[in-house]
């Protein structure tokens, strides 16, 4: 059984075809929309969070893949601005898997985004707004 | 051993020798304090963190026909600014925020824009805002006024912040079990997290910890230009107790800075949002520390761990004004990513950047070598540890019904 966040690109050829359906139907799978933007003849956007078993949520991909819906993990789409960022570290401790970790040599705040779950709690803590989220 | 003439003429000559307030912690670490204020002239030091009491004042030029502000109301970009003075002059608070933002109304409230993202606009050269109302007078019969201002064509744009630069700082903590919103940061429940804010070892006031050299006219570092601290700030502290190599070991000291906002950078003036309390600016700052003498290179040399603050907890006590510490801790501790407090390991952040600090110090140390920068005799000191000058509560006397 494992749970992953997930963001659907799809074509506007698409947005009419019950996609959602088929991963429930198909591939037993659960799942939770975070976000959606879906409307007729415009690229279709959903941030999806599926659970199930392993090797259902593989074919799942594969059958996405197949239709033309881009995936990809929502880790991905958690950007720091750098422009934006002082360095300072307060989101350091909100972070609970520790993806953003202070570099004991140079003092800046270094972020793994293959750690990060996207829960955004650092986008909301930090003072200069530097944590964005793109989808 | 040497005087503040007397470094200048070495910086004109360039011949002088600055470090860091880091660099010099190595030097008298390897070659003692004798040797190392031999042959340093100048520390330079450096803090870049939220400071609330900031804010600048701005003369905007008189429009055709006259307006007198004064008496009337004012918003930059929907910030209202102070307009208690002539008919021209407005002064914009780094906290003061949009008549119509939701505040904590949703909680906790975002606090997106304000006085001190204002502040980073203007001097990142973009066009503001202003819309102004005024009751008109017969020398100044304009009612209403709405315009774009630039930092360009103001008459004067100066940074004046009643209180920066504090001299240590707490340690917030939350013992209760609801998370909580700061002006420390998120602060989780029972002890989930130890928010500090100081640059400890790059910070002028702790470098300077019975202000030596730092007094009324020394001038700074501040913003990315030159300023000049004004006055001791609001809140100075200076009685509170002190560790044996002088360093308070609590929030004391403070500066009143001043400089012109036109030579400023949007990178060391940042506006800066506070998740359920508010809007501020996160302030660049850096104090050329003069090595006079041995005494003064000591305290200069003043390492992390050897300055030590408060642990205090903001679930209860703060908000009650309940004077009380849960335990001391050194920066040293606090940089190392967590503390032990009541048996319990806290994960710890920093609201105040040392990468920053440090490259301001840097910035600093660099203008002085070149000859950019030349030190200020202080006109007066600011008030002394010995003093007896206190920071008190407020007496309150219930209003006579």
């Amino acid at each position: 059984m494992i749970t992953k966040r997930i963001v659907l690109h799809f074509p506007h050829r698409m947005v009419d075809q019950p996609i959602i359906y088929k991963l429930v139907k198909d591939f037993d799978l659960r799942f939770n929309i975070l976000k959606a933007y879906v409307t007729p003849q415009e690229e279709g956007l959903m941030v999806l969070e599926l659970s199930g078993e392993d090797s259902n949520f593989n074919k799942s991909m594969e059958y996405l893949k197949s239709c033309g819906v881009k995936t990809q993990p929502l880790s991905e789409d958690i950007i720091r601005n750098e422009i934006k960022c002082t360095d300072c570290g307060v989101c350091v401790p909100i972070c609970p898997v520790g993806a953003l970790e202070v570099d004991p040599i140079t003092r800046k705040v270094n972020f793994y985004d293959n750690k990060c779950i996207a829960c955004e709690l650092c986008v909301k803590v930090c003072p200069t707004k530097a944590m964005e989220v793109h989808f | 051993m040497r005087t503040i003439r007397e470094i200048n003429e070495k910086i004109k000559k360039g011949q002088v020798v600055v470090v860091t307030a880091e660099e010099i912690i190595e030097l008298v670490e390897k070659k003692g304090v004798k040797k190392a204020a031999q042959e340093v002239d100048v520390v330079t030091t450096g803090t870049f963190g939220p400071m609330c009491s900031s804010g600048a004042y701005f003369n905007i030029g008189h429009s055709r026909p006259r307006i007198k502000l004064g008496g009337g109301s004012c918003k930059l970009n929907d910030v209202p600014v102070y307009c208690g003075f002539a008919a021209v002059d407005v002064y914009l608070g780094v906290s003061a925020i949009p008549d119509d933002d939701p505040r904590n109304k949703v909680f906790p409230g975002e606090f997106k824009y304000g006085g001190g993202h204002v502040i980073q606009e203007l001097i990142a050269g973009k066009d503001i805002r202003l819309e102004a109302a005024a009751y008109g007078t017969d020398c100044y019969p304009r009612k209403k006024l709405e315009t774009y201002i630039n930092i360009k064509d103001l008459n004067e744009a100066v940074l004046f912040n009643i209180r920066n630069a504090y001299q240590n700082y707490n340690v917030a903590v939350n013992l209760s079990d609801k998370i909580i919103y700061t002006y420390m940061g998120v602060l989780k429940p029972k002890l989930g997290n130890a928010n500090y804010c100081s640059a400890g070892q790059l910070s002028p006031l702790l470098k300077d910890p019975y202000y030596k050299t730092i007094g009324v006219g020394t001038r700074i570092f501040l913003g990315g230009g030159i300023g000049y601290v004004a006055w001791h700030g609001t809140q100075h502290n200076p009685g509170v107790k002190r560790r044996p190599n002088g360093v308070p070991s609590a929030p004391a000291g403070t500066l009143a800075v001043i400089g012109d906002l036109k030579q400023m950078k949007p990178e060391w003036l940042v506006g800066t949002s506070m998740l359920g309390y508010g809007v501020t600016l996160t302030v660049g700052i850096g104090v050329p520390i003069p090595i006079l003498n041995e005494e003064i290179a000591q305290y200069a040399a003043a390492k992390d761990k050897d300055i030590y603050t408060q642990v205090v907890d903001y679930g209860n006590d703060y908000p009650n004004m309940v004077a009380r510490s849960l335990g001391e801790v050194n920066y040293a501790q606090l940089k190392s990513g967590k503390i032990v407090l009541e048996g319990k390991e806290i994960p710890t952040g920093n609201l105040s950047s040392y990468s920053k600090a440090r490259q301001i110090a840097e910035e600093l140390k660099s203008w002085i070598k070149k000859g950019d920068f030349v030190l200020s005799e202080p006109y007066a000191p600011l008030p002394q540890a010995e003093s007896g000058y206190a920071f008190r509560p407020l007496k309150e006397r219930p209003l006579a019904l």
